[in-house]
């Protein structure tokens, strides 16, 4: 190795590069037993998630195999006398049902409520229009229940029943038999309404994240600010309302004590969401608890599990989606 | 009632959806000062940026250059707590005045930012056809690609990006996608073009390509453009003017003139110190 | 010099008028002799720095949805108004109000955007109507959640009295004609804040190591651990309590009670209480973390002694967001706590009441009297989670302002005086 005195430079003459050299590895006791704790809690989570879909399975065996892999299409709660005739199937068709209806009806509110809050608001307000949507994601859900059952439910038969009349030669709004309540449309409405404040808030969230210079050039096109929404704004953020969809179609698909208080809780599988009657997993497992003897009881647990791997999906999905989106690099879902 | 005679103004006094085709205006301000929540940050600004001709507004950062551009295109309203006075009159109609609506002014009298922008979920020809859509201009087929290649060309972007018109406008590096932006604000024909310090992001060979750009497009714009760049604003521009604030005090325009008068012999000290590097 | 071009030449005659005369020396608009040049040729003009006395105009008004606006859209609501007034009632046989308002909605949208088209052109009309129906979705929700909290409490306060938060609902008879003065939801409430505290319990300390590990340890398993959280996140509540009853209450391993019901809602609280808890220890600022590490400190001690506390108004906003939700939930204490007329202190033997369930028991109870005490009931639930919200709004924002910036500064000085 030549050192050039003058310049403090050193050139090599040998072959080797350099080379880091390792870290020694000198934590602290303490630092170690911390990071084994912490990382011990992280791990616990997995374990109480596994335990959850274990224990349901386990208890839920055997509703499932008396039933054998029938259980997923007979429709039934004959849980007490052989043969025995209980299934999951009318309970999913309406899960699904309703939780179509409430994203139909809710995520367009909640993204044009998330839209309101972060383009239109005026800056003074806009903390406290943001408080009160947020309110709702607070609201206990048998209090929406209550208010469903005893406010809405009331006032919009009416207009349900001018659906029916009227409506039936759209398939979905076909329907017979007074009354037009206590029906899948009611409940989705309802759950479609309990969504809205979660959709809108990590929709708000996205919307904020939106850059702002792409704002500034569609304006400076002279775009008025509903095309620069359309233009801006919307794309940017469509992977996070995806996400928030998603969010909102898990909770809607859990939603149990509101569904409870609205269906009247009869195994119909109709497509006819107008009728009175039809069930859903989470309702359905409130509803029949205790009745049904053992097996019954099983036949919950089975139908819990069920809707635990639901649930699990959906979100995994949502949160895929949103991660790899655009907009979504900056939200917690 | 007065109310709704002046709504009628937009109809028919001014051809607020047409496009003019490629007739440059003159843009004459009287006594523009400007607020942020309250507080003066300019001071009674009266330029005139005569048709067909680039003006250079050059001044240390800070002065109210940007505020002053942007006031140009009622751009400066979107801030929360601006506010402005004075008047900007574009050919002798003040854009303030109520006869010209804020869209409309934006198409007559487009702007090119600091950052580039294009819109990164539309390809390069959707971009460049974006401000049309706004100002529900329809054209043909023929008529929208003649359009396309008329403005990548001018903006000195056609030979590199006329076989990938379907890529997305975010696919570019930041001097195509400046020239980008450029051929998008020249498509709906602006009769001015604001550029806010364009090139302060881009290395040497795209600044030159749009300052060539610039000077291809001042016979049918007139262009104001904010530079930091002095030699810059010796290159491209006719007029200058020079902002300054002092010490707590908002901008005003200390000198105004032609730009080989204005950097060979300036008249105020202040102007000297500056275009002579004493001072930015 | 060229001739003078017309525009630069006004404005050197308006400079002239405007500028008082004033010299070139900084700071003072003294008279003197002013400084524009006296020949008329257009190269320079001169705007002196003591421009101070020109009288600034008042500000300009740049918004254009004015006057006419305004009357327009009222105009357009009312007689949108008649004319659905005229066609509802004879034309439809529809009853109901909800139906009248949304063809009242949807004809006056159509009438505002035919009406506007007349006045401004069509992009700026679709504009406006677009704004109208954004801001129309957003009064629909605020104005159906306040209806909601206003509805329940005009209904429940009606036979409210301060003793209905400590008596209890053993021995009651609906037929009872001093109802609302013998029975109450102690037991109910004592149930809720014993079940609800002993899951938070469980639950805070479980999270903060998490959201710890996520944001202060890392290294491998953080994706892992975090997509658990989120999927955890979206279990449903009512899984939750089947869970717990699956696990421990079937096979007898603990009967109905308060502590099953606290495990319930510990599963639900966790996610919750982590991703909020996780996002605050985000925004602490690193350089806090490495101050502390170079003035020779562990992580342990750097964690505890500098990031926590620093983070804590934002830590207690997540528990108590997450303990508001908790409150509120029913489906997971159905099938955990079961429900108690009477008064159980013991959390830990034999079933216990709670709020959400003396709600679920009588919401469907024939008697009006029943009803009104589920109603009397849920204007408590309404109040305690309510107060819990806002409470946790209020600790939020406090961490936004001095109180962080001041631990900022201390905790590093603080811990190296306790060594």
């Amino acid at each position: 190795m030549t050192t050039d005195a003058l310049a403090g430079t050193s050139t090599p003459n040998t072959a080797s590069a350099p080379r880091p050299i390792a870290i020694p590895n000198d934590r602290l006791p303490e630092d170690r037993i911390f990071r084994a704790v912490a990382r011990a809690a992280g791990f616990a989570a997995f374990i109480i998630l596994f335990l959850i879909g274990f224990f349901l399975l386990l208890r839920g065996l055997p509703a499932l195999r008396a039933m054998g892999p029938k259980y997923f299409t007979t429709s039934g709660y004959n849980t007490i006398h052989k043969p025995y005739h209980f299934g999951a199937l009318a309970q999913m068709y309406g899960t699904v049902v309703i939780a179509i209806i409430a994203v139909i009806v809710g995520v367009p509110i909640a993204i044009g409520t998330a839209l309101f809050l972060t383009e239109y608001a005026p800056i003074r307000s806009r903390r406290a229009f943001i408080a009160m949507v947020d309110l709702g994601a607070a609201i206990p859900s048998i209090i929406f229940g209550l208010w469903a059952l005893h406010e809405l439910q009331p006032q919009i038969t009416g207009t349900t029943t001018w659906m029916a009349h009227h409506l039936s030669f759209i398939p979905i709004f076909k329907a017979n038999n007074p009354p037009f309540n206590g029906s899948f449309f009611i409940a989705g409405l309802v759950v479609g309404l309990m969504i809205v404040p979660i959709v809108a808030s990590v929709s708000r969230e996205v919307f904020s994240l939106a850059p702002p210079g792409e704002r500034e050039g569609a304006l400076a096109l002279g775009a008025t600010k509903s095309q620069m929404i359309r233009t801006v704004v919307l794309p940017f953020g469509r992977g996070g309302i995806i996400g928030a969809s998603m969010l909102g179609l898990g909770r809607a698909l859990g939603e149990t004590i509101a569904v409870y208080v609205i269906l009247g809780l009869d195994f119909v599988i109709s497509p006819h969401i107008l009728e009175h009657g039809g069930t859903s997993v989470a309702s359905f497992i409130a509803a029949e608890f205790g009745a049904g003897g053992k097996l019954g009881t099983s036949d919950l647990l089975m139908l819990g599990f069920v809707l635990f791997c639901f649930t699990l999906v959906v979100n995994l999905l949502a949160s895929l989606i949103v991660n790899r989106s655009r907009s979504g690099k900056g939200v917690e879902l | 009632m007065a109310v709704f005679t002046r709504a009628r103004l937009t109809t028919s006094e001014v051809p607020s959806t047409v496009t003019p085709i490629g007739e440059s205006a003159r843009l004459d301000t009287h006594g523009v000062c400007a607020w942020f929540s309250g507080r003066l940050v300019l001071e009674s600004v009266s330029l005139t940026m005569e048709r067909s001709v680039v003006t250079a507004l050059i001044g240390p950062s800070g002065c109210g250059k940007s505020t002053f551009l942007r006031i140009l295109n009622r751009m400066h309203e979107l801030v929360p707590g601006a506010q402005l006075a004075g008047s900007v009159e574009l050919d002798g109609l003040d854009i303030y005045g109520g006869g010209l609506r804020a869209t409309d002014t934006r198409r007559h009298i487009g702007m090119v930012f600091q950052k580039p922008n294009p819109f990164p979920a539309m390809t390069i020809e959707e971009n460049v056809l974006s401000g049309l859509k706004f100002s529900r201009i329809k054209l043909s087929n023929d008529g929208r690609r003649q359009l396309v290649e008329e403005m990548l060309t001018k903006a000195g972007l056609w030979h590199e990006v006329k076989d990938r018109l379907g890529e997305l406008g975010g696919s570019l590096s930041g001097g195509q996608q400046q020239r980008l932006c450029i051929a998008r604000a020249l498509a709906v024909r602006p009769r001015v073009l604001l550029m806010d310090e364009p090139c302060s992001a881009l290395d040497p060979t795209s600044t030159n390509r749009i300052e060539e750009t610039i000077r291809d497009i001042a016979e049918e714009v007139t262009v104001v453009i904010v530079t930091h760049n002095m030699q810059q604003a010796q290159r491209v521009s006719q007029y200058c003017a020079f902002f300054l604030a002092a010490e707590g005090q908002p901008g005003r325009v200390i000198e105004f003139g032609e730009t080989e008068r204005m950097f060979s012999d300036p008249a105020d000290p202040r102007t000297s110190d500056y275009v002579h590097g004493r001072f930015g | 010099m060229t001739q003078s071009r017309p525009g630069v030449q006004d404005l050197l005659r308006d400079v002239r008028t405007a500028i008082p005369d004033g010299n070139g020396s900084a700071g003072n608009g003294s008279a003197g002799n002013g400084s524009v040049p006296a020949d008329d040729s257009m190269s320079t003009v001169l705007l002196t720095g003591d421009v101070t006395r020109v009288r600034l105009s008042p500000p300009r008004r740049t918004h254009d949805f004015g006057g006419t606006g305004i009357v327009l859209l009222i105009a357009s609501a009312v007689s949108s108004f008649a004319v659905v007034w005229i066609f509802f009632y004879q034309l439809t046989l529809l009853s109901g109000a909800l139906g009248f308002l949304i063809c009242w909605y949807a004809c006056f949208l159509l009438m505002y955007w035919l009406v506007t088209t007349q006045v401004v052109d069509r992009s700026a009309a679709t504009d406006r109507v677009a704004s109208t129906v954004v801001a129309s979705c957003a009064a629909l929700v605020i104005g159906a959640l306040l209806y909601i909290v206003i509805w329940v409490a005009l209904k429940g306060i009606a036979h409210f009295s301060i003793g209905f938060l400590w008596r209890t609902l053993a021995f009651y008879q609906p037929a009872d004609p001093h109802l609302f003065g013998d029975v109450g939801v102690g037991q109910a409430i004592v149930g809720t804040l014993e079940e609800v505290g002993l899951g938070a319990l469980m639950a805070i300390p479980l999270a903060f190591m998490t959201a710890v590990f996520l944001n202060e340890v890392g290294g491998w398993g953080t994706r892992f651990v975090r997509t658990i959280v989120t999927a955890m996140s979206g279990v449903p509540s009512v899984v939750a309590g089947v869970f717990i009853y699956a696990i421990f209450i079937v096979p007898h391993v603990i009967g109905y009670s308060g502590f099953a019901a606290a495990m319930a809602l510990f599963v639900l609280m966790l996610p919750s209480i982590t991703r909020t808890a996780e996002e605050v220890l985000r925004v602490v600022p690193g350089g806090l973390r490495e101050a502390s590490l170079a003035l020779g400190a562990s992580e342990w001690r750097t964690v505890r002694q500098v990031v926590l506390p620093t983070a804590r108004s934002g830590l207690i906003t997540a528990v108590v967001l997450g303990v508001a939700i908790a409150a509120g939930e029913t489906a997971p204490l159905i099938f955990t706590a079961f429900g108690n007329n009477d008064m159980n202190y013991n959390a830990f033997h034999g079933p216990q009441g709670a709020l959400p369930l003396v709600l679920y028991e009588n919401i469907f109870q024939a008697q009006q009297v029943v009803v009104q005490l589920a109603f009397t009931a849920a204007f408590v639930l309404m109040v305690l989670v309510l107060i819990l919200f806002v409470a946790a709004r209020l600790l939020g924002r406090r961490s936004t302002r001095k109180g962080r910036f001041r631990k900022l500064v201390t905790a590093p000085v603080r811990w190296v005086r306790s060594l």
